[in-house]
């Protein structure tokens, strides 16, 4: 009975990490995702039909502060594990809280950027510059958005339950999962925007 | 784990990350983001040569989130993150440099 507990007992964190690594590989098929959207992006970057082209109508000070609003996101989600790591539960809560403001304001700034595209006359079916445009930047956007109610729906389920060793790796998921949502961005940022202004 | 206890504060190596690296990735992470809007407002070198800024900081911007956020580094062997990983960016590449060299020399889109 003591052996087939002791084997549980060292079951169990192995699980855990076993998930952690599945999530993993999930973010590489995501990765596989996002190089097909960037590959037509690229391909089709020229192909703007005669109609505005990213000179025309990107406002960059709003990329500008969006970047840095998901870099310091990605930055507090990390200050969230370093605080769940330490046991103090009601840190890790405040930092996902931070973490989730920080990216809604993220996704409020793209939202209205894409009303101003479309109300100066941009919509996806303008060229087939806009339609890779809207479909790169508007599946990061996404992603943003899933991330956020996953993390709300976590917040809720620490306050509930706790620490536990099932939390713990829920949590050092979705700080994966923002870290690489980050790195996307860095991508979109630097071809998408900085790129087809230069 | 026992260190963290004895100090209390933050773990010296390995583990998941110490508050110290997190603060090193952050700070890193802003001067890499901060170059290229310099380079693009205020127009350094020719737009060829910017380009060439933009991505190098864009590839450092990417190793600073994987070592300093992600904890690649610190991985127990065998590395099976690392090699999902790079199987992974060699698809990408496959893809990303593919599509653009078939484009390159596709006559009726282009």
């Amino acid at each position: 009975m003591a052996n087939v507990n002791a084997g549980h007992h060292d079951h169990h964190p192995d699980q855990e990490e076993l998930r952690t690594f599945a999530f993993w590989i999930y973010l590489m098929t995501d990765v596989i995702l996002f190089a097909t959207l960037f590959a037509t992006y690229i391909v089709l970057q020229g192909n703007t039909d005669g109609g505005p082209g990213p000179k025309d109508l990107f406002q960059m000070n709003g990329i500008y502060a969006s970047t840095f609003i998901l870099l310091t996101s990605s930055f507090t989600s990390g200050l969230a594990i370093l605080a769940m790591n330490k046991g103090n539960r009601l840190a890790l809560m405040n930092w996902l809280g931070v973490t989730v403001f920080l990216g809604a304001s993220f996704l409020f700034l793209e939202i209205n950027e894409f009303m101003h595209l479309v109300s100066e006359g941009a919509t996806i079916s303008t060229s087939a510059f806009w339609t890779a445009f809207y479909t790169l930047v508007g599946t990061h956007g996404l992603h943003v958005a899933l991330g956020l109610g996953w993390m709300i729906i976590l917040i809720m389920q620490i306050a509930k339950r706790g620490i536990t060793p099932v939390t713990k790796r829920k949590v050092n998921i979705i700080s994966l999962f923002w870290h690489f949502l980050d790195v996307v961005w860095i991508f979109v940022f630097t071809i998408v925007y900085v790129m087809g202004v230069n | 784990m026992s260190k963290q206890s004895v100090h209390g504060t933050t773990e010296q190596h390995g583990g998941h990350g110490s508050l110290k690296s997190y603060v090193i990735g952050f700070a890193l992470s802003l001067v890499l983001t901060i170059i290229p809007i310099l380079a693009l407002e205020n127009g350094w070198l020719d737009s060829d040569k910017r380009l060439i800024i933009y991505l190098v900081a864009a590839l450092f911007q990417f190793i600073v989130q994987l070592f300093f956020f992600m904890h690649l580094k610190e991985e127990d062997k065998p590395r099976y993150n690392l090699m999902s990983l790079l199987l992974g960016l060699f698809i990408v590449f496959l893809i990303v440099i593919g599509s653009i060299w078939i484009m390159m020399y596709n006559m009726v889109a282009l």
